[in-house]
């Protein structure tokens, strides 16, 4: 089967937006397949408003169009209103939130409470990676993420083998997302 | 060696350099361009090149820098944003003249949108205005091949050629294969010329004809000539392409189910272009949709106007990025068949930028304030511009006029029965960037005013690059330090103090003192130092975490600390609501208490609030 994925990853300057983005596209080249990123830098990282767009497959292009991803991975939960019609209509929407949320189309909407998850593993910081988590064990069937939990642990293994107390943070924030 | 990497456009780019044996760079960070040198730099070291890297002082010396590798006949580069190209403007337009003998690339990135730029100007009109040759990469693996065909071409011609890639391609991620690095073993020649190399007037106007004549031969050089994307579509209709624009269009053609009924062309040298496509796709066909950020630069090249759809005749926005949903709709409509497509819901604004929880510049801005609480702030470019939140920022044009337009409105009111206070801000790589000769000029004119240079030890905006005062270099290596005191005062300043802006009211007294001075006496400076938090690189002890404790009785909801001081670590639940701190943002500066008017932020010891 050939793998044609398109997700919008949102947050704000200091989630660790790209940092996931870049998880997801190192995992996609580990398998074999092509992959495109677009990315936010510069000014709006301070605090600001923060959008990736992830395609995986045979894409030339590095954007997304509207109503066209498979879905959505909000950090924030104001990303959904903000992000939401970048997916097309019975796309997946993943979004960090303490509260259950009306999609402005016809998404699946998950929310995860993450920042008090956050809270309840001791690193506030790792709001990022239990989304990630959440995303790659809520997400099933026709919706599969084009990656599973194994592959995103190897990309980390790699990625981080130089800091064993990072990698073991890392890897216990997107456990605690995984279990959720 | 058939390896693949996942490489940012930028590091793309300096794989290309390294690989094709780029030996001199130089650079002033500026974004989407940042990344460039940084990523060159740990290419080197993992290959093990020579290479001599180097953040200058500002593009036009980086410029010269590498240019004059070029006249030694090695290949060398030069990268900067856009507006970085204006300041390296005046020796551009000479080195075109002048030629080079070892391959001189000049990087430079454009950002239409824009995102992080004060405009949203093309560089191929400067390569146009210098009479340069420029390629126009669409997405990171081609940015990475044009570094290879742009040498060429530059030693070809013995010509400068410019590499635009737009923040669409610096900031794109991609999976880019990897090839192995040709050592460059050459040595450095210079040949005495005084008739190119320090050609006068006479011989500058033969140097012109010589590069016309370049010009011409690269209008027909075939490494460069324009891709036909789709060889089995057949039509009258065509569709040229370039940059970025390229990548969106190839898309859109498929899912369109356009493919083979649009010949679709690629430009890989919008400037200049060349003669024999224009020939072609004139005489094959009946309209040319044109589609290129940021100006039409391809677009007035083809000769037959009533031909061409584009941002002349409005078939294409003018202004802004050109955003793949915009594209779908042009080329549909150009096929024919317009598309029906449901309305975007109107998106709630995104957050505004806002300078980071901490950050020594809202402590300065803050102090400003109330110093001159109805003086006329002019700053520059930096994360400082966000004091533009603090209403701490009324203008800024570009770097270094912060002090200038400080002297403008001095002028303006300066027979004004009532003189406002004037206060200028600009970061301390801002000040050696383009501040120095602007303070020279504002002692010798005596202008009353007071510069407040925002010392943060490093370039924060652009992700902490080192400053002349840092004392190392880009791969952290020592280097000479230039004190900005000296240097304030070997521009004559007479008033030149420095202080911490996280000593609140201290900090406040010496601004007070200094807008004194400049009523009375002439400019002032205050350098208001204290590192930023995000510098990775810093060596110096952090000060002690300072707990503070918003105590709920005595907040009254005023809200003056969010709206004055704009902390992202101060929050609230709603309008009427007491403020709280956040722990995951509050940083432990310390500096709000000093903010409250009812001294409600305290700081906590043993758990509870203490009066300060």
């Amino acid at each position: 089967m050939t793998i044609k994925q398109q997700i919008i990853i949102s947050g704000v300057g200091g989630q660790g937006v790209l940092f996931v983005t870049r998880l997801l596209a190192e995992a996609a080249m580990m398998k074999g397949f092509p992959v495109l990123t677009s990315e936010t830098h510069g000014m709006a990282q301070r605090g600001g408003t923060v959008v990736s767009h992830l395609k995986v497959g045979d894409f030339s292009s590095p954007l997304i169009r509207p109503f066209s991803a498979d879905g959505l991975l909000a950090l924030k939960p104001e990303s959904l209103a903000q992000h939401g019609s970048f997916v097309k209509p019975g796309g997946w929407a993943i979004v960090n939130s303490g509260q259950p949320l009306q999609a402005p189309g016809e998404l699946a909407i998950t929310s995860i409470d993450a920042d008090s998850l956050s809270r309840t593993i001791g690193n506030l910081k790792s709001v990022n990676l239990i989304m990630l988590g959440a995303a790659l064990s809520k997400l099933s069937g026709a919706q599969n993420l084009f990656c599973v939990l194994a592959d995103i642990q190897t990309v980390l293994n790699t990625q981080i083998s130089g800091a064993p107390s990072k990698l073991e943070k890392l890897t216990a924030a997107i456990n605690a997302g995984y279990r959720v | 060696m058939n390896k693949r990497m996942l490489m940012l456009g930028n590091q793309a780019i300096s794989r290309g350099l390294i690989e094709n044996g780029c030996v001199l760079a130089a650079s002033y960070p500026g974004t989407p361009a940042s990344e460039i040198l940084p990523s060159l730099l740990e290419w080197q070291q993992a290959e093990n090149t020579r290479l001599h890297a180097q953040w200058a002082i500002n593009e036009k010396v980086a410029f010269e820098i590498a240019y004059t590798a070029g006249i030694a006949g090695l290949r060398s580069m030069v990268s900067m944003k856009q507006v970085g190209l204006n300041v390296a403007s005046d020796p551009l337009m000479s080195a075109a003249y002048m030629g080079t003998v070892g391959g001189f690339l000049i990087i430079c990135a454009d950002d239409p949108g824009p995102h992080s730029s004060q405009t949203e100007q093309d560089s191929r009109m400067m390569a146009m205005m210098a009479k340069i040759p420029v390629l126009d990469p669409d997405s990171p693996a081609q940015a990475k091949d044009m570094i290879a065909m742009g040498y060429a071409l530059s030693e070809a011609f013995e010509i400068p050629v410019m590499i635009r890639p737009t923040t669409r391609v610096c900031h794109a991620r991609q999976d880019v294969p990897v090839s192995p690095v040709v050592f460059d073993d050459r040595k450095p020649v210079f040949e005495k010329n005084p008739a190119r190399w320090a050609a006068t007037p006479k011989f500058r106007f033969r140097l012109h004809q010589a590069l016309e004549q370049k010009l011409s031969g690269i209008a027909g050089y075939a490494p460069t000539a324009p891709l036909r994307c789709n060889p089995d579509a057949v039509g009258t209709q065509a569709i040229v392409v370039s940059g970025v624009a390229a990548a969106h269009t190839r898309d859109v053609l498929k899912d369109l189910g356009l493919w083979d009924r649009i010949p679709l062309y690629q430009v890989i040298q919008p400037f200049p272009l060349h003669r024999e496509f224009i020939d072609h796709i004139e005489a094959t066909c009946s309209e040319i949709l044109v589609i290129e950020e940021s100006t039409g630069v391809i677009e007035i090249q083809i000769a037959d106007r009533r031909k061409v759809r584009g941002k002349v005749s409005g078939a294409v926005p003018s202004v802004g990025e050109i955003l793949p949903e915009t594209i779908e709709a042009i080329v549909a409509e150009f096929a024919g068949k317009p598309l029906s497509r449901p309305d975007l819901p109107a998106s709630p604004p995104g957050r505004r930028p806002t300078l980071c929880a901490g950050c020594p510049h809202r402590a300065s801005f803050f102090a400003i304030k109330k110093a001159a609480p109805r003086g006329i702030y002019t700053s520059d470019i930096g994360c400082y511009t966000l004091g533009m939140n603090l209403g701490a920022v009324d203008t800024f044009i570009c770097m270094g006029a912060a002090i200038s337009q400080a002297a403008g409105f001095y002028q303006a009111f300066r027979s004004e029965p009532k003189r406002p206070d004037i206060v200028a801000t600009l970061g301390d790589s801002t000040f050696f960037h383009a501040g120095i000769p602007a303070l020279i000029d504002a002692v010798v004119q005596n202008v009353r005013f007071v510069l407040v240079i925002l010392d943060n030890r490093t370039t924060a905006m652009t992700g902490n690059q080192p400053t002349p005062s840092s004392g190392r270099g880009i791969g952290g290596e020592p280097t000479l330090t230039v004190e900005i005191e000296k240097l304030v005062q070997g521009c004559g300043i007479q008033f030149c103090k420095t202080g911490d802006p996280y000593d609140v009211p201290e900090f406040i007294s010496l601004v007070k003192s200094a807008v004194t001075y400049s009523r009375e006496t002439g400019p002032a400076v205050i350098i208001a130092r204290r590192p930023c938090l995000l510098d990775r690189s810093r060596t110096d002890k952090r000060p002690p975490f300072i707990r503070v404790q918003v105590v709920q009785e005595d907040c009254d909801a005023c809200h003056y600390c969010i709206q004055h001081f704009e902390c992202p670590a101060l929050i609230t639940d709603g309008k009427d609501r007491p403020v709280r701190i956040d722990p995951a943002g509050c940083t432990g500066c310390g500096v709000c208490v000093h903010v409250c008017p009812k001294k409600a932020i305290r700081i906590m010891v043993d758990g509870k609030g203490m009066r300060c």
